[in-house]
């Protein structure tokens, strides 16, 4: 697969940045989960988000998502402010969690329209989209048995495939192919640069070093504070390393935090 | 409002769709229904009893004959010696034995005094004193119509009666207690369960990132268990006047009322406690001994309150279904208006606002 590098730099003055923080920062009573984190992501961007665990990444993606309110700092998602536009915010965004994300006891097509529905696509639409998405995803036979009984790469691609359902500007991934196999993951990867390529932004969280290079540009977070963002290509040149891997040991050593 | 639809509708998939919520949604009410109505009746019916007249005595036949046409007794004649009343006894054929001495008639038209001999089972404690106060008051009825009013002007006979309940039956004070404790289990268990659920699985997060508001869950939760909960409470009712023949002495709608005031203080039980739980398990525990034992315990249709030690009986107070119990007692077999259950209905509706602000309040904080 090639690579698609944007190397196109993105300060945070940047106006058409689809996220855009500004020394994010999240107190949990004396702890600093997030340290005065800055960054800005353009349209279309696939941006990885790394760092060990307890390293603050959920709690920064939770504040991107609306899931909780900054401690102090400024941040707007698809332009809208994370402190006072969170409903906004969810309109706009697709998410997907490491844990597997459906109805286990519903079909590929109740979840479509469940999640549809939710996102307020109108009844007409999801009956027209939801079709072509089965298709699309070579599930026709599986479309009205329940999900339970699909191989996990299956409900990993059906669950990205809904977090795009209702067409967000931007889709938040967290792990999202924990646990799943090689080739799928392959598979899911081309998944993410067919969005990409249609100007979804992908903000993805991942603990395979092999994926922190497939994205654009990737960021690495240690103790709250973001040591490194750049391209994976830079990333390995500044650190004088062979791969993104080596990158991230040498900071990720630094670490003095443990997991939360 | 198109959104909070098809949630609902997402909510009765899981619900038509797992065998062990159906069991108990379905199951579990008839199954009580039965065994409280048939199988744990502590009524007295059909006592076998065998009546000793060695004499053919006249009065003791008509006496018989009155024991006859009550539904309690299952009277047998037969001439036996003591020891073959023993073993009668024994072998557990006959549950009592009235033995009338030669020259009962004789005694009563002579003297005005005549005895006869009751003999019943001691081993069965409560059936025992059960027989004796029907025969007892029988023999109070004859006894009446025998003697004339100049013989004994006297005589003060209290004619015992048990009010709303004149046969009985045992069944009616089981049935508000069942629909106290099915309707506890359905709405706070099951509902409890079906939050909690999504947290377990990780799909609660996805909700709370969706333009789905936080608080419509719980909403959505709630209706599918209060709509099945009206058909169960239906469906008890049905049973209940049909087959076990317990009257519905008052209002229906009065005690539709009271049911959806109860099932909405549960609804919100189940949700404070998946609210407050993130494991199934846990939260079926909680629903379960916390709820289910205090509801059997302290609603007083088993173990009556009134013996209970002070303490317990304010604890009692606390309990939702205790209200409900003593609500729909006083409605369904007293037939009571609203006059006089204004009281419990005013619990219920406080107890469901305390609950459902604790509930909203800390689902708010959860989310920050």
């Amino acid at each position: 697969m090639e690579l698609l590098i944007n190397h196109k730099s993105a300060s945070p003055a940047d106006n058409n940045a689809v996220i855009e923080c500004r020394d994010l920062t999240k107190k949990f009573g004396n702890f600093l989960a997030v340290d005065r984190i800055s960054f800005s992501v353009k349209p279309g961007e696939i941006f990885g988000f790394l760092g060990a665990n307890g390293a603050g990444k959920t709690t920064a993606m939770r504040m991107l998502c609306g899931l909780s309110y900054p401690s102090s700092g400024h941040a707007t998602v698809a332009g809208f402010d994370v402190y006072r536009q969170q409903e906004k915010i969810k309109r706009h965004i697709g998410y997907m969690s490491q844990k597997f994300s459906l109805y286990d006891d519903l079909t590929p097509l109740e979840n479509i329209q469940f999640f549809g529905g939710i996102y307020g696509v109108p009844a007409r639409v999801i009956k027209e989209r939801s079709r072509e998405l089965v298709r699309s995803l070579g599930l026709e036979k599986e479309a009205t048995k329940l999900v339970s009984g699909l191989p996990l790469g299956w409900k990993q691609k059906l669950a990205f495939a809904i977090a795009l359902f209702h067409q967000p500007r931007i889709v938040f991934l967290d792990e999202p192919t924990g646990g799943v196999d090689p080739v799928t993951r392959r598979q899911f990867w081309d998944m993410i640069y067919e969005a990409a390529e249609k100007g979804v932004t992908i903000f993805v969280t991942t603990h395979y070093m092999d994926e922190a290079a497939y994205c654009n540009r990737v960021t690495i977070m240690v103790d709250g504070k973001i040591e490194a963002l750049d391209t994976p290509a830079s990333l390995m040149q500044q650190f004088a390393c062979d791969n993104m891997d080596e990158v991230f040991y040498r900071l990720a050593r630094t670490a003095r935090r443990k997991d939360p | 409002m198109k959104q909070l639809l098809v949630f609902i509708r997402k909510e009765f998939y899981h619900v038509f769709r797992d065998r062990r919520t159906l069991l108990i949604l379905f199951g579990l009410p008839l199954v009580q229904i039965l065994l409280f109505g048939y199988a744990l009746t502590s009524e007295v019916k059909n006592v076998d009893l065998v009546v000793i007249n060695t004499s053919g005595d006249l009065l003791a036949q008509q006496l018989t004959a009155r024991l006859q046409a009550s539904a309690l007794f299952n009277v047998q004649e037969k001439q036996l010696s003591p020891t073959e009343i023993e073993n009668e006894f024994k072998k557990g054929h006959i549950k009592a034995a009235l033995i009338f001495p030669s020259g009962f008639s004789n005694d009563l038209i002579k003297i005005q005094r005549a005895g006869f001999q009751v003999l019943t089972d001691g081993s069965e404690p409560n059936i025992s004193k059960t027989i004796t106060r029907y025969l007892s008051t029988i023999v109070q009825d004859f006894r009446q119509e025998h003697s004339t009013a100049a013989l004994a002007p006297f005589t003060i006979v209290p004619e015992l009666r048990m009010l709303y309940n004149e046969e009985g039956n045992g069944s009616i004070n089981f049935v508000p207690g069942v629909l106290a404790l099915i309707l506890m289990i359905v709405c706070t268990a099951l509902t409890s369960v079906a939050v909690v659920r999504e947290k377990e699985t990780g799909t609660m997060e996805i909700l709370l990132v969706s333009p789905f508001r936080p608080a419509m869950v719980l909403v959505a939760k709630a209706v599918p268990f209060l709509l099945l909960s009206l058909a169960n409470f239906s469906v008890i009712l049905l049973l209940a006047v049909y087959v076990l023949n317990v009257p519905l002495a008052g209002s229906l709608l009065l005690l539709f009322v009271i049911t959806l005031l109860f099932i909405a203080t549960s609804l919100s039980f189940g949700l404070l406690i998946s609210n407050a739980t993130s494991s199934q398990q846990v939260a079926l525990l909680i629903s379960m001994m916390g709820l289910m034992l205090p509801t059997i315990i302290f609603t007083g249709f088993i173990f009556p309150l009134e013996n209970m030690p002070l303490p317990f009986q304010w604890i009692s107070n606390l309990v939702p279904a205790k209200w409900y119990y003593s609500a729909v007692k006083s409605v369904m077999l007293k037939g009571l208006g609203l006059a006089y259950v204004w009281k419990e209905m005013s619990v219920l509706c406080l107890m469901t606002i305390l609950l459902l602000t604790i509930t909203v309040k800390r689902f708010q904080i959860r989310l920050t």
